[in-house]
């Protein structure tokens, strides 16, 4: 398997999604901003389009458009609980219309919006395996140096507010850094799918893990395992790869619901 | 001997529809336990707000002491029963700043020396999200513990716990009160727990505020609209 160059691209980029999501995501969860990382993903897709339109490659114009917008988003998304749905909607709407007219004005067959939307492990060079590399090294650097900051902000807003934390500084830098890891992460996935690596990992070991490192940590090897394992499937069987992950992730969160349920019958 | 920390002079605060505050005048000694009584939309919480430099007073003055580290305990946290830090790791929050994201030897020592000064030696490694109302408060008291404070404060930190438990708390911030000489200011619409914990007490009311030692607070609640 690992003979072929496109598998060992596949691995590559899916471990360092892996690491990525399992980290980020357990602020995501934390933050209660599974929804809005989706909107991101959408507007991922609408770039990666854009993208192609243009001639960059779709991961390019990924980054423009979830950069740019993510500021955007999370102001938006921060109004009113009772609109917050609404306007997430608004947003997703249309950002995936944009997308579908990039793609029809660039006259590219369906499989490109089908790769976008669904993730496609062939289609990974060893350039972009580089670019990813990048990037994940960038928002880990980041998070290492604002990580006390972000973890009291995400897990104790109130609290931090005493202490004199710069909340909305904290939230735009993590919305950035969120772009960066959707991006990255819909290389794989797809944009539609985001979720399954952003979010699930890390909501599954909330109910296992008690500290914050200990929560990423198992986040990590929750999406390690769903997208190694995925891939092998995908190998062997010659169906989609982010059929298996997104199967994993969910039976692994299921798991954690029904251990969690089971766990406070007895306590 | 007694060092002044807070001293508000005058000091009135007005939203645009209403006034809140108004001419209040007094001062918070090192080692005192202050309790700060009075009904629900007086500004309790507002005064809170105004020493803790979040807001500014319309008019008047608050001078606080040079370089006072305050520990705050506020009214409301977001903390749902799925909430999935230990007891451990949510007091280790406070630790903030750019600093290397493990704790150090001496943080790691800090945190258990809270945690016994609340007695929650035997629950630390707990999800927050599975104690009791009673435990909870005294996480978030320890948390607020954490950087070493001259003042505390604690905003209506029993209001939602029975009796037994009220007290509980209270004793722990009585002994912190007592054996450490950490200045307190207490935060509640409980006459009772007033009356039995702080030694000095500011009641502010609708038309004006009463303050003095706990001493004389008796003879006015029987006037007053309290029970």
């Amino acid at each position: 398997m690992f003979s072929f160059e496109f598998m060992q691209n596949a691995y590559l980029a899916g471990t360092l999604i892996a690491i990525v999501s399992g980290i980020m995501g357990v602020f995501v969860v934390a933050r209660n901003m599974p929804f809005m990382t989706h909107t991101l993903s959408e507007i991922g897709f609408a770039g990666a389009a854009f993208g192609i339109f243009i001639g960059w490659t779709p991961l390019n114009g990924m980054l423009a458009f979830t950069t740019v917008s993510s500021i955007l988003v999370g102001e938006l998304s921060g109004a009113v609980e009772s609109r917050r749905e609404s306007v997430i909607s608004a947003i997703s709407g249309l950002f995936i219309g944009l997308g579908i007219l990039f793609l029809s004005l660039s006259n590219k067959n369906s499989s490109y919006a089908t790769s976008i939307l669904f993730g496609s492990v062939i289609g990974i060079s060893h350039q972009e395996v580089v670019q990813m590399a990048i990037l994940s090294v960038l928002v880990l650097v980041v998070l290492f140096f604002i990580f006390r900051n972000l973890k009291d902000d995400s897990f104790d807003a109130v609290g931090a507010k005493t202490n004199h934390i710069h909340s909305s500084l904290i939230s735009i830098i993590f919305l950035v850094l969120l772009a960066f890891s959707v991006s990255v992460a819909a290389q794989i996935v797809g944009s539609l799918l985001i979720f399954v690596l952003l979010t699930l990992p890390a909501a599954s070991s909330k109910y296992f893990a008690h500290t914050v490192i200990q929560m990423m940590l198992l986040a990590i090897a929750f999406a390690i395992f769903g997208v190694w394992f995925g891939l092998y499937l995908g190998y062997v069987t010659n169906w989609p790869v982010t059929f298996f992950i997104a199967s994993i992730e969910a039976v692994i969160y299921g798991s954690a619901l029904i251990y969690n349920s089971i766990a406070n019958k007895s306590r | 001997m007694s060092e002044t920390l807070i001293s508000v002079e005058d000091l009135s605060l007005s939203f645009p529809n209403h006034q809140v505050l108004s001419d209040l005048t007094f001062k918070v000694q090192r080692g005192e336990f202050l309790g700060v009584i009075g009904e629900n939309g007086v500004g309790k919480t507002t005064l809170i707000r105004v020493i803790l430099n979040q807001l500014k007073p319309s008019a008047g003055r608050i001078k606080i002491k040079n370089g006072l580290k305050i520990g705050y305990v506020p009214q409301f946290r977001n903390v749902d029963v799925e909430y999935p830090l230990s007891i451990e790791d949510f007091i280790s929050l406070n630790f903030t700043g750019i600093k290397l994201p493990w704790l150090s030897r001496k943080e790691k020592q800090k945190i258990q020396t809270v945690i016994k000064q609340v007695n929650l030696e035997h629950i630390s490694k707990r999800p927050l999200g599975l104690a009791s109302g009673g435990e909870k408060q005294k996480a978030y008291l320890a948390q607020a513990l954490i950087n070493d404070p001259d003042l505390l404060i604690l905003d209506e930190s029993t209001a939602s716990l029975d009796p037994n438990t009220k007290r509980e708390l209270l004793d722990v911030v009585l002994r912190l009160n007592k054996a450490l000489g950490l200045t307190i200011i207490f935060v509640s619409h409980d006459m009772q727990v007033i009356h039995e914990y702080p030694d000095h007490f500011l009641w502010l009311t609708k038309n004006g505020y009463t303050a003095g030692p706990i001493s004389e607070l008796h003879n006015d609640s029987k006037e007053g609209e309290y029970v």
